[in-house]
């Protein structure tokens, strides 16, 4: 069996373990919802005006009317949003926490796609 | 052992040193058991008591003695139900649902905060609340904001930016009251001294007593323990105790030179535990009404869903 890394430092993401070996939380992971229970809607809020949309929470709600009425009274009471967006949850693709380490470590050793990899003399100005 | 069992130990000491370094759990990721049912219970019960919480307080919505308090406090009991419903989220990312969550509360299966438990007979409580209440729950959330379950702490530095209204608004009701008439004063006083202990047992038993503190520290779901806590929340209180010109009903509460913090008299927690069995003044009458809303709003939840279904499927049949 593989040896898993116990030290603290560098860790690898929890991802990093084998499949098999977390297909039984995982499948208490995936959320149950009642047959007449409201579908839930993830919120996305844009909090002022040449800002991106950010996630602000989840809610339930019967249709997507009714999830931005919600969205506006718990999501916004305080002049905290300009513009809502709301998702119904089981629309949204995401990645796995298993493909992490092959989807972004790669990006880890490619120091060359940030300036302070390259030596420049510091004399020289505006680099 | 076997295969599975030493699999599942080598995971469980992995994780223990992942959030030992700080590093937090996104919903997806792998957990113990054990921490997946402490959250659900933790985060279930907090949430249960945001939305308890706004019944002892409700109650003086239409009796506010002004238009400004009453826009004060329906806003403070709105932010209650909106505490709750970020705790549900936060609790249903970890695989339970609403409705398994409602189920607990009503069937009495679990807990919500004993402080709720007591009547409102005065406005006085009202201030106490927001003053003690408040201020206990803020103590007590502040260190959650840095739990290791992401979507917790979320929750929490969304509410806790949030609660420092509450504990303001309750404390401005008190220094009215204690600078007012002789008997806006009494009135004041009487409210500490129902609040005072409830207030100081919200934070649960002592450590060495608390049956799950030491795993939650070590998960990092709990930051402070129980006690230190309890210490933070008197020390900052007398204070303010004092400028209100009222006495905490503790004579053996005195300023402790050598500890630097405040000392406070035996703790009686019989009452409290009393409370928790369901024997408090209130506990019937709150669920009772949680119960009752709950039902009367079923034909609505109804009838919202089956509106819904019935646009989308015409919305389908247009589109044929
Ligand atoms: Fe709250
Ligand atoms: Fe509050």
């Amino acid at each position: 069996m593989r040896r898993l890394p116990m030290q603290t430092s560098a860790l690898p993401a929890p991802h990093a373990m084998p499949r098999e070996r977390i297909s039984k939380s995982k499948e208490s992971n995936e959320t149950m919802t009642d047959k007449n229970e409201w579908p839930l809607f993830e919120v996305f809020i844009r909090s002022k005006q040449g800002l991106a949309h950010q996630h602000a929470g989840s809610l339930h709600a019967a249709d997507a009317e009714m999830a931005i009425e919600n969205a506006r009274d718990v999501y916004t009471r305080r002049s905290e949003g300009q513009s809502i967006w709301v998702v119904p949850s089981t629309a949204i693709t995401a990645t796995s926490p298993d493909d992490k380490s092959v989807l972004f470590d790669p990006a880890d050793t490619k120091v060359y796609r940030h300036p302070t990899f390259y030596d420049v003399p510091d004399e020289v100005e505006c680099l | 052992m076997n295969e599975t069992t030493r699999d599942v130990v080598e995971l469980g000491q992995w994780f223990d040193a992942y959030v030992a370094d700080e590093k937090k759990i996104e919903p997806k990721d792998w957990m113990p058991d054990a921490y997946r049912k402490t959250l659900v219970r933790q985060i279930s019960q907090h949430a249960h008591s945001e939305v308890i919480g706004m019944q002892p307080e409700g109650n003086w919505i239409t009796r506010a003695p002004t238009l400004r308090r009453k826009a004060g406090l329906l806003a403070k009991v709105q932010d209650e139900a909106g505490h709750g419903l970020y705790l549900y989220s936060a609790a249903e990312t970890l695989g339970v649902s609403r409705g398994q969550m409602d189920d607990g509360l009503l069937s009495g299966k679990d807990k919500y905060s004993s402080i709720f438990n007591y009547p409102t007979p005065t406005w006085a409580d009202i201030g106490a609340i927001g003053w003690l209440v408040d201020g206990a729950a803020i103590t007590n959330q502040i260190p959650l904001c840095r739990c290791s379950y992401g979507p917790y702490a979320r929750a929490m530095i969304r509410v806790c930016k949030e609660e420092s209204f509450h504990q303001r608004q309750g404390y401005e009701i008190m220094l009215r009251l204690s600078h007012g008439t002789a008997e806006q004063k009494r009135m004041a006083q009487d409210a500490l001294n129902r609040w005072w202990w409830p207030a100081v047992m919200m934070f649960g038993p002592s450590d060495k007593d608390s049956a799950h503190s030491a795993q939650s520290m070590a998960w990092r779901i709990k930051r402070v323990s129980n006690d230190d806590l309890r210490q933070r929340f008197v020390d900052m209180t007398v204070k303010q105790a004092d400028y209100l010109g009222l006495t905490m009903p503790d004579p053996d509460l005195k300023w402790n030179e050598e500890r630097g913090h405040y000392d406070i008299g035996e703790i009686d927690w019989s009452d409290f535990w009393k409370v928790v069995k369901g024997n408090g003044p209130c506990n019937r009458q709150r669920l009772a009404h949680r119960q009752k809303a709950h039902d009367d709003g079923e034909w609505v939840r109804d009838a919202a869903l089956a509106h819904a279904n019935k646009r989308v499927a015409r919305a389908t049949r247009d589109a044929a």
